[in-house]
């Protein structure tokens, strides 16, 4: 009964979210003007972004020089910054946070400059990384790092710092080694909250990759926003900022399913 | 030389806010020879968890110490199983990991075969089998507990530590669970030291029964024998009359004793010397 009750309401949330997006669609296309003599005046409309989505995905992997590349290449560029920031960032947010949360006096020594960093706009560092690095591309990548790292540190730190006593006390009786207390004990038991961690660290380097991206040029789906706005390309930037919502979901999917995985029940 | 000895050990708590130290237990002292089963019976508050856990080596002892064969326990270790009251499993793992978990470490130099072969004897021996892969919370307490009964006798410690073992489990399954370390423990004389409120389990379950006095500056008051023929099932050992002499025994002392004592202790009269606890085999 639950089942089917269950199912009935799933197809009313499907049917009303379709409704939505046709509501949505016929008001953005009556609020277009009118072609006049074959060009559009202001924004285009839904038909157009459709036509330029159609032609950019039926050939999303051409490279015609530095300001032509289909915008799989774009995407490809994006996501290879995004994963190496991000997956450096991770593993040292994950081995500081283990750290700071084993040792609860160090991690309030540390806390006062972790809440300082935190709300620093990623994007603040880039004339640093610039300076000192002297690649755009590394710095773009430093950025991510920068942006994915405090989410994941804080909430490890605190997901090992709140570990239930009675799971170390088993470790300490049964003697684990260190390797086997890390990795059979802490970091499962952490595991749940570093995920949530990496979830919200995934959003905010997926966000801060589009920024970094306009002020460094050259490749990406950020630059590739910015370069169609020179070219007065509305429908493309239209059409990118919904892939780049799309990507993000996808990403902020896979986390979620490694979460499920990952979780367990007291 | 005893076996297990639990040498004068006192505990204080620190008092919170400025408060002075609040003594939980003073100057407990007794003995356990190997292969015993001693229970220590007394009301919250007497610390009677907090000493299984300093013998365990959970918690430090404020003075005194615990000699286990001869050497004074510095810390918890595989010798010292305990099985816990929360059961204290690892969540994320299967029935089957959490009890492999432990035969790993305690033998380190098996192989995958013999430490696979091994776990499943355990989880036979304590009914499990069909459930290796089923986490903890999918489990009833009852099982979750069997799981922390294998994990503690796979092990094969010297002395095994039980935390009130069955107190979050329902009445009907305390029962079998209760006969099933009876069988456990007929079967390996293991030496065990287990702490409950629980009278009825104690003189099923115990050889001797430590009395503590209120809390707190709680004391060992005495030790009383548990002369019941083994091995001793829970439908006929309520008919010994030597069983409900000993019930009633021990419930006095919960109910009026070990308040009086206490209170003579706080009036400042020289309580009897506890030191040595007074054995009392309540002869007919």
């Amino acid at each position: 009964m639950n089942g089917t009750v269950k199912r009935s309401e799933r197809k009313t949330v499907l049917l009303s979210s379709v409704l939505l997006l046709f509501v949505f669609l016929a008001l953005w296309q009556l609020s277009v003007k009118p072609s006049v003599g074959g060009r559009t005046e202001g924004l285009p409309g839904p038909g157009a972004v459709a036509e330029r989505a159609w032609e950019m995905l039926s050939n999303p992997f051409y490279d015609r020089g530095p300001n032509d590349k289909g915008i799989g290449v774009q995407l490809v560029y994006s996501l290879g910054r995004l994963g190496a920031g991000y997956i450096a960032a991770s593993l040292a947010a994950i081995f500081l946070g283990v750290v700071l949360g084993l040792y609860p006096t160090l991690y309030r020594a540390v806390n006062p400059y972790i809440q300082i960093m935190k709300p620093i706009s990623p994007l603040a560092w880039m004339p640093l990384f610039l300076y000192t690095i002297k690649d755009s591309g590394k710095a773009a990548m430093m950025v991510i790092f920068m942006s994915s790292l405090w989410p994941t540190l804080a909430n490890t730190a605190f997901g090992v710092g709140s570990i239930k006593r009675d799971y170390l006390n088993v470790s300490s009786i049964l003697q684990l080694s260190w390797t086997a207390r890390l990795f059979k004990v802490v970091l499962p038991a952490a595991a749940p909250a570093i995920v949530a961690g990496l979830r919200i660290s995934m959003g905010s380097a997926w966000v801060a990759i589009v920024a970094a991206e306009m002020l460094i040029g050259g490749t990406g789906i950020g630059y590739f926003v910015w370069n169609e706005w020179n070219n007065l390309q509305l429908s493309s930037v239209i059409f990118a900022i919904l892939t780049i919502g799309t990507v993000g979901v996808l990403l902020d999917l896979g986390l979620g399913r490694l979460a499920k995985k990952l979780a367990y029940a007291e | 030389m005893s076996f297990l000895e639990i040498d004068h050990v006192t505990k204080y708590f620190s008092g919170s806010d400025g408060a002075g130290d609040l003594c939980v237990f003073k100057d407990v002292h007794f003995r356990i020879e190997k292969g015993e089963f001693v229970t220590m019976v007394g009301h919250s508050g007497c610390g009677k968890s907090t000493l299984l856990n300093i013998i365990a080596g959970l918690e430090s002892a404020s003075a005194g110490g615990i000699v286990l064969e001869g050497r004074e326990i510095a810390g918890p270790g595989l010798d010292r199983m305990v099985v816990f009251q929360n059961f204290s499993l690892m969540p994320w793992m299967t029935v089957w990991e959490n009890i492999r978990l432990a035969v790993r470490a305690a033998y380190p130099k098996w192989d995958r075969q013999r430490i696979a072969d091994y776990v499943g004897q355990y989880v036979a021996m304590v009914g499990l089998s069909g459930s290796e892969r089923k986490k903890p919370a999918a489990l009833s307490g009852g099982m979750r507990q069997r799981v922390g009964l294998a994990r503690a006798f796979a092990v094969k410690p010297k002395v095994l530590l039980l935390d009130e073992p069955f107190a979050q489990i329902d009445a009907l399954t305390r029962g079998a669970i209760q006969e099933e370390l009876i069988r456990m423990w007929t079967a390996t004389r293991n030496t065990v030291f287990m702490v409950t409120h629980d009278v009825d389990e104690a003189i099923l379950l115990s050889d001797r029964i430590a009395l503590m006095t209120n809390g707190p500056e709680a004391r060992l008051a005495e030790i009383v024998e548990v002369e019941l023929p083994r091995p001793r099932r829970r439908e006929s050992v309520v008919e010994e009359p030597a069983y409900n002499r000993l019930r009633k025994h021990v419930i006095h002392f919960l109910v009026e004793r070990s308040r009086k004592l206490q209170e003579q202790k706080e009036e400042g009269t020289p309580a009897p010397a506890f030191g040595r606890a007074p054995v009392s085999t309540l002869s007919s």
